[in-house]
């Protein structure tokens, strides 16, 4: 193959003979129109016209041009210089003008002009043949014997990855209650600072007399996609309950957290389209993006000035391309699972109706959490319901059921009934799991003014404390205050992720040995690309107390000084 | 050949794609009357593009009363689908208030666990009381109950692989852990007809996907060979890992996966092999196993097993189940066990006693009466189509059994007629299916009476004579007869 600068230069090459050919044609037109009317040509070819004559009078013929020329250019400088610039333009013009010594004309009316058309022909048809790029030696197929040696010879990696010693060893907490405070871990009563049951439902009598009569009635699986025969009276009552708590007009159920953000951003964006999301975006969405084909733009985590760069930077670019308006999307978290920081929502909406991009909220984390009715982050910021056009909420959390689902307008809602992957694809959520969500819904929409201010205030509590612990770095600032998830690091964490690991599963091993206190190490995919490294993480629900916040805060501080100062103790004693 | 084809007749094909000419001209002229008010702000581009809502709009929308029936009873052999009003335009259709009894031909409920059960349902109930419904955490935070390791060491045991994982939804199981299994330099070769999920799955990997034609182990010969003879496009670097993804049963087809074939290729080619038994589990095979079983292969030559709990087992959500070392890998890898709400333990509790019960765990032969029934169930049903006249696709044994329909203009009418006739009948088209072969998908269920079966072969005769889909020769009563007695 050839090289690639092999191949402009031959380009470039080409594009001059091209432009050459068609200047010379283009003159000699020009020259043949503007020819006065004269008697016909004489004949031009030589009576005796063979090879030898042919080499010899083109031989003659060059070394004559040549000579010419040389006479001619001599003759010009000296004409310069004799009766200066101006004469001379003059005096040239005289003889390249039409009709002139030198015109093209010159070419066509001179006796070997066939030999001048014939060469430019071949440029031509070598230009032709030329076109479909170089000519490829065909390399000869491969018989079936080398590819039954290269088929031997191939060696494949295995399908699993090898893992790390603490990873192989480490068997998550088995858990036999409900997600309450206290909770049965590996058969002993812990406080429990992991499970997301934020307001405290899971468990519920009332919602669990629901969903015994529920599973009575319907049984367990729905046994079929929501198109075919799969939905069921539950899944239509959630759904509007979902609308009418969420201010939409409409709102879609889908069976699996993991599988909503995946299909709702597929259902709207594609190949033309563009996608900005923050660089630490939770793994959903990063799939969701993946699988829509966008264009994928990344603003640094939660920084404003990043994301305005980004969204003009996009702008230009679209302009200078000149391509037709296409969909935008700014992708956000309300409160982002990976640190627990709050995304500026007020400021990223300012941004959004500036640069007219449409803002799809992963709501998953901050629904019934945030703002004065447990609506979300968007309503924590004061942004009205349809600021953000898509809303999106895992059921996993404070609604304490399985599934997620997206609110909007029916536009939004509508398409993704036929277009979101995991809605069409996949049999429809469990009738008792939707019995469920609507029993936690009850409950966020009579008690939120109980319940929130005591979760935000629990939140608060836990942060101020966990501040107040050497060794231990916590994410998040003012703004996050109240958000209940924290994410806590060691001081002094070892940059290489499996070490940390190690530690800090050392340190949540510890708290619930020790102290009865269960914490969970926040572990990663390797298929996600957030980075930041492990880290243990809290999470905090209104059904806390401050004694257990204070004991989980306790536990969590003498794990860590244990583990940071276990060999200074050994040494004294 | 005992069964149908998918290709339509020559005159049919005609007629098929004249249909879809007339909608698509009608579609466009209704469209040049369309109202040009856009809702769109200004500055925005429409958030569905023209093309793409072009098929909603005006062909959907026409007969889109044919699905998303809701239901107001477990989906067992018979429902109660609530009756709504008939299409206008494109308004959504509203209840009535009404409530219909149909025979199910369309619900996933293999083996009758769909509805409350003696054995299982006690067992669910007390799950929730002990366990409540939902664990609101990951399976490696704080979401992994006994009820879950139980239920992976059954499903391991029960498929006869070393371990096995299980996730909350089946759609998922596919989508999130095919990116686990395979990335950038790998290859995935996948049959044409896989289920959406794989197709959503193998997208997302980022590995290079190339499409074998639909259960042809010669062209799958042809693509191996040629993949690893070529190496990976442009830089020629030998792949990876080559993984070779397949269906037990093909959801829209019906068909079985020529398994032994396909397991001879995998060891001649060092490939990997990933099946997916979304319809095959619990529903084939005599102890009701899936594929393998019924296929004679056996389950350690295939690398990766999964299926679902959504259809036989009456439950939801999904397993993987395959060597420990994958699993293990796939525990710290794979996202839907770090990050996504664990499986609700009282589905997860379905799922055990179901297959506790299939395995005779409950003393009785409950569950081998099941799969037996079921296995007669779907014999006799596809005997007596075939004997119609039926182009009904698919093999012997399979539950699910696709009627050839191939008209667009003739789903409404079958689903319709059906519908008034007290049946509920499962209809597909385009875009689920290529524009040509519109089908009707029967799912037949061991909780079928003999009545019940004889019930819908008489609507289903009737109706195809009305809408004139019978596409193969009328047969003398032979099938049906053979399927009564003793064969299989």
């Amino acid at each position: 193959m050839p090289h690639a600068s092999e191949m402009m230069a031959v380009n470039t090459l080409k594009e001059i003979c091209v432009r050459a050919v068609f200047l010379y044609i283009v003159l000699s037109c020009s020259a043949e129109a503007l020819k006065p009317a004269k008697e016909p040509a004489e004949a031009r070819l030589p009576q005796h016209v063979n090879a030898t004559f042919l080499v010899r009078s083109v031989t003659e013929e060059v070394s004559y041009l040549a000579k010419q020329g040389a006479a001619y250019a001599a003759q010009g400088v000296a004409h310069v210089q004799r009766v200066g610039i101006i004469q001379a333009t003059r005096d040239a013009w005289d003889v390249f003008r039409p009709g002139g010594q030198l015109h093209p004309q010159y070419l066509l009316e001179h006796k070997w002009n066939f030999i001048f058309e014939g060469v430019l022909l071949l440029v031509i048809a070598y230009m032709f043949l030329q076109h479909s790029g170089p000519k490829k030696k065909a390399d000869k197929p491969l018989t079936e014997r080398e590819i039954d040696e290269l088929c031997d010879d191939w060696q494949p990696e295995p399908l699993f990855s090898h893992l790390t010693e603490a990873q192989k060893a480490y068997e998550p907490p088995v858990v036999s209650s409900p997600p309450g405070v206290i909770m049965t871990v590996n058969g002993k009563k812990a406080i429990n600072m992991v499970s997301t049951n934020f307001l405290g439902v899971a468990g519920d009598p009332k919602i669990q007399a629901a969903c015994r009569k529920t599973v009575e009635k319907y049984g367990i699986g729905s046994c079929g996609p929501r198109g075919f025969y799969g939905t069921i009276d539950v899944h239509l009552t959630l759904e509007e309950r979902l609308a009418k708590f969420m201010g939409t007009e409409e709102s879609i159920i889908y069976s699996y957290d993991l599988a909503t953000v995946p299909s709702v951003l597929p259902a709207f964006a594609n190949a033309k389209d563009v996608i900005v999301c923050d660089e630490s975006v939770s793994y959903p969405i990063q799939n969701g993006c993946a699988l829509s084909r966008a264009a994928i733009k990344k603003f640094r985590h939660n920084d404003m000035a990043d994301l305005e760069r980004t969204l003009q930077a996009i702008d230009r670019e679209h302009r200078r391309l000149k391509k037709p308006l296409n969909r935008r999307f700014i992708v956000v978290e309300g409160i982002y699972a990976q640190s627990g920081h709050l995304a500026p929502l007020d400021e990223i909406c300012k941004l959004k109706e500036k640069y007219k991009y449409r803002l799809v909220v992963d709501e998953s984390l901050a629904l019934g959490v945030l703002g004065q009715h447990g609506r979300g982050a968007c309503e924590h910021w004061g942004l009205r319901p349809g600021d953000a056009e898509v809303v999106s909420a895992s059921m996993g959390n404070a609604l304490a059921s399985v599934g997620g689902f997206c609110a909007g307008d029916r536009e939004i809602v509508d398409h993704q009934r036929l277009s979101g992957l995991g809605y069409c694809f996949s049999a429809s959520l469990p009738p008792f799991l939707a019995t469920a969500a609507v029993g936690a819904l009850d409950v966020l929409e009579s008690q939120a003014a109980a319940l929130l201010p005591a979760l935000a205030d629990n939140a608060r509590l836990l942060r101020s404390r966990l501040a107040e612990v050497s060794g231990i770095q916590v994410e998040g600032g003012s703004r996050e205050a109240v958000s209940p998830i924290v994410h806590v690091r060691l001081a002094e964490q070892s940059k290489g992720s499996a070490e940390a690991e190690a530690a800090l599963q050392q340190v949540v091993s510890a708290a619930l040995r020790k102290s009865g206190v269960l914490l969970s190490v926040n572990r990663m995919s390797k298929l996600d690309a957030v980075k930041g490294g492990p880290s243990i993480r809290m999470v905090v629900t209104a059904a806390h107390t401050e004694k257990h916040i204070l004991k989980a805060v306790a536990a969590l501080d003498a794990a860590v000084q244990s583990l940071t100062k276990p060999a200074g103790r050994g040494s004294h004693s | 050949m005992s069964h149908g084809s998918l290709q339509p007749p020559f005159f049919v094909s005609l007629a098929t794609m004249a249909s879809w000419a007339i909608l698509f001209i009608m579609g466009h002229v209704r469209d040049l009357w369309r109202a040009r008010y856009s809702s769109t702000k200004k500055g925005y581009a429409p958030v569905r593009q023209n093309y793409e809502d072009f098929y909603t709009r005006r062909m959907y929308y026409r007969i889109h009363d044919c699905w998303n029936r809701p239901i107001c009873s477990a989906p067992d052999a018979h429902i109660q689908v609530m009756e709504r009003t008939p299409v206008s335009g494109q308004k959504a259709l509203t209840l009535t208030g009404r409530v219909k009894e149909c025979l199910n031909l369309g619900s996933y409920n293999y083996l009758g666990f769909a509805a409350a059960d003696e054995y299982c349902t006690p067992r669910v109930l007390d799950t929730m009381s002990s366990l409540g419904w939902a664990m609101c955490s990951s399976r490696m935070d704080a979401g992994t109950t006994p009820v879950h390791l139980e239920l992976e060491k059954m499903v391991a045991e029960f498929v006869g692989k070393e371990a096995a994982l299980t996730f909350g939804m089946g759609f998922a199981t596919n989508s999130v852990i095919l990116p686990a299994l395979v990335g950038k330099g790998c290859l995935i070769i996948s049959d044409s007809l896989n289920h959406a999920s794989i197709v959503t799955g193998a997208r997302g990997s980022g590995a290079k996907v190339k499409v074998f034609a639909h259960n042809d182990v010669e062209h799958l010969e042809v693509v191996l060979r040629r993949a690893i003879a070529e190496g990976q496009p442009r830089i020629h670097r030998p792949w990876k890992k080559i993984l070779i993804v397949v269906e037990g049963i093909y959801s829209m087809e019906g068909e079985m996966a020529n398994l032994a074939g396909i397991v001879a290729l995998k060891k001649k080619y060092k490939a990997y092999l990933y099946l997916d038994e979304a319809h095959s589990i619990g529903a084939l095979g005599r102890a009701g196993k899936g594929a393998c079983e019924a296929q004679g292969v056996s389950p350690k030559d295939i690398d990766v097993m999964m299926g679902t709990f959504t259809k036989s087992f009456g439950s939801c959500g999904g397993y993987i189940a395959a060597d420990r070392e994958l699993i293990q890998h796939l525990k710290h890898w794979a996202p839907g066990h770090l990050y996504a709400t664990s499986l609700a333990p009282p589905a997860a509790q379905q799922i055990l006693s179901a297959i506790r019960l299939l395995r005779g765990e409950d003393g009785s032969d409950r569950g081998a009466r099941k799969l037996a029934q079921l296995r007669q169930n779907s014999d006799y049903f596809r005997g007596r189509l075939l004997d119609m006249g039926c182009n009904v696709l698919g093999d012997w044994g399979s539950p699910v059994m696709p009627l050839m329909i191939f008209n667009p203009g003739k789903i409404a009418a079958l689903s319709r007629l059906c519908w008034e006739r007290g049946v509920a009948l499962v209809v597909v088209g385009f875009p689920a299916t290529p524009l040509q072969t519109a089908r009707a998908r029967i799912c037949i269920s061991a909780a079928h009476t003999r009545k019940d079966l004889d019930k819908a072969l008489e609507v289903l005769d009737e109706v195809t004579d009305v809408t004139l889909t019978k596409y193969l020769p009328r047969k003398p009563l032979m099938n049906g007869v053979k399927m009564n007695g003793l064969v299989h």
